[in-house]
């Protein structure tokens, strides 16, 4: 399958592009600011709409509450900041205020994983997808780069339904992905076709699957990949079809295995099809600070990382003929 | 105001019947609320029981949301569903859970509410949002004194402050009692008022009983401009059933059937 990538962005960028696209025609849509408004994107919103956006400062209880207000008045409020101050420091209120009333709210959490790297382990969301996709009522979306991170958040805007976690990163990464892509919330696309595995794959993992499935390829290995955007509600029709279609599942995060896509995935396969299933991702233990490559490197989540353990498990399973 | 005396007698009634009937819940803070719910409700607020969703109805929130007998006596007793729901409180399927749930659509509940701490900054989006629509809502937080100890409600009263949202009135309930004890022994959050001024708010204090007093305070809280205010209550926890008043062992119990008799006997 073609893709190429139309130069280096972050999907911050993209999510900043689609809110203020989206406010365009959308009056509803309302800004809420947690001090670092440019460094998630969202500096494109306020410079574009600023009778519209609401400083909070550094008080992200009280951000996703006053979100919880506002959508309860009718507005669609985008409240974003970093993921490990959405998902874990304002959890409560995105589960009581956001989730239980069941109201319709943005809440971004930016520079999740461990490339967002020289900042380190307090400023790596890891956790965030296992914290915000057990609360009922929520939607989570990780969007795999910056084109789709601005038709995601443009569809969560128009989409009523509920509150919507999106995870976005901080580096820039290839942006590839097709202005005209079919983005349908709940619905993982397949983005490489392959018989023997499938790789299931969110966020700035999908790139290095790709990359990870070209030279696997040339081993004589045939990668299907599922670009699973949404992680909550996850399509379980596209993951049956790859478990019976294929012969094992790899999924690829940046995130702890544990909580995540990863385990998302196990939890609907062992109860509609079981099937061998490896997870790449973090590994029960915090980031660290370095260079993103050098992190995405040295977690084994990079294109070589993925490819190694693929292979290593394949030989260890002898799948392969 | 004989009226509102009378309504108030009636909504403790209602809150000791429900409440036995239950065999659970917050008697303590539910009775000291009473007055405060009856002038809201009964002579303050714009609002039709008919139409619960009229879009330039004041609100109320109820962020402490272990009292929320008072509130549905009180919206019951003005139109907004009928009173003989009433005995359905905490039961499967009721529509008036143990703390209060969006999820029921019970008619007049503006937000769920039980996690302390949140309520001040749902009032301030509310308020906020009226002010975006250039409407002339206006947003009444009824919070606890133990609740101020949470954190959160000084990062929504810093923000109130900010944004000059003065359609926002938050109405303490100043009972004194939480359930490890005084509040200034538990985590002293006194000086109250002084807090208060220095986030930058419009400060009353009032006996949350005089019902004379509640209507004024009320009053000069729509007046103030450019600032939220804090109408501090002083109240009794247990308030119009001498024999339970000012004792905390009553914050989460609840009469049996001899004891309810005796209870509606004393109210005054």
């Amino acid at each position: 399958m073609d893709y190429t990538n139309k130069g280096n962005k972050a999907t911050k960028t993209g999510f900043g592009e689609g809110v203020r696209a989206a406010a365009e025609n959308d009056k509803r849509v309302i800004g809420l600011g947690a001090d670092i408004t440019a460094s998630v994107g969202m500096n494109l919103f306020a410079d574009a709409f600023p009778e519209r956006f609401f400083s909070l400062g550094i008080a992200e209880q009280d951000g996703v509450a006053v979100a919880a207000g506002l959508a309860l008045s009718g507005k669609v409020p985008v409240f974003s900041t970093y993921g490990v101050f959405t998902a874990h420091r304002a959890n409560d209120q995105i589960r009581i205020s956001l989730c239980y009333n069941n109201v319709h709210a943005i809440i971004g959490g930016a520079h999740s994983g461990v490339s967002v790297g020289p900042d380190g382990a307090t400023h790596q969301a890891l956790e965030d997808i296992a914290t915000m996709r057990v609360l009922p009522n929520m939607t989570v979306i990780s969007p795999c780069d910056a084109t789709q991170a601005r038709i995601a958040v443009q569809k969560a805007i128009a989409c009523s339904c509920g509150p919507v976690y999106i995870r976005f990163g901080r580096e820039a990464i290839p942006d590839f992905t097709d202005e005209s892509q079919d983005f349908t919330i709940g619905k993982g696309q397949v983005i490489r076709h392959g018989t023997d595995i499938t790789i299931v794959a969110t966020g700035h993992e999908v790139w290095h699957s790709l990359i990870a499935a070209d030279a696997l390829e040339k081993q004589g290995l045939s990668v299907r990949i599922i670009n699973m955007h949404t992680i909550k509600p996850l399509d379980n029709d596209i993951l049956l079809k790859a478990a019976t279609e294929t012969q094992m599942i790899f999924t690829a995060e940046e995130h702890q295995v544990s909580g995540g896509l990863g385990s998302a995935v196990a939890e609907c396969l062992s109860e509609m099809h079981p099937t061998r299933i490896v997870r790449i991702g973090v590994n029960d233990r915090f980031g660290e600070s370095g260079q993103a490559d050098e992190l995405m490197h040295s977690f084994g989540l990079d294109a070589d990382g993925i490819k190694n353990k693929i292979l290593g498990t394949i030989k260890k399973l002898t799948v392969l003929k | 105001m004989n009226d509102l005396k009378a309504i108030a007698k009636h909504i403790r009634t209602s809150i000791l019947t429900m409440l036995t009937e239950a065999g659970s819940g917050h008697l303590g803070g539910s009775l000291d609320l009473v007055d405060i719910f009856t002038v809201l409700y009964f002579s303050h607020l714009r609002h039709n029981p008919q139409h619960p969703d009229w879009i330039d109805r004041d609100k109320v929130i109820l962020s402490i949301g272990h009292t929320a007998p008072v509130l549905y006596a009180t919206l019951a007793a003005a139109g907004y569903f009928p009173e003989s729901e009433l005995s359905t409180l905490r039961k499967k399927g009721s529509r008036l859970q143990g703390h209060p749930s969006y999820e029921f659509k019970l008619p007049g509940l503006e937000s769920c509410s039980g996690s302390l701490g949140q309520g001040l900054g749902v009032s301030l989006g509310m308020a906020l949002a009226a002010k975006i629509d250039q409407r002339s809502n206006r947003i009444f937080c009824i919070m606890g004194d133990g609740e101020l100890q949470e954190g959160s409600v000084w990062e929504s009263a810093m923000a109130a402050t900010h944004h000059k949202i003065d359609n926002l009135c938050a109405i303490i309930d100043r009972n004194r009692l939480q359930i490890d004890g005084g509040t200034e022994k538990v985590m002293a959050i006194d000086p109250l008022k002084d807090k208060w001024i220095a986030f930058g708010w419009h400060v009353i204090e009032i006996d949350g009983h005089d019902l004379e007093q509640i209507k004024m305070a009320l009053q000069l809280a729509d007046a103030h401009k450019e600032q939220p205010t804090a109408i501090i209550a002083d109240t009794v926890m247990g308030k119009g059933v001498k024999s339970i008043e000012n004792d905390n062992k009553w914050h989460g119990k609840v009469p049996d059937k001899m004891q309810l008799e005796a209870f509606i006997k004393e109210l005054y």
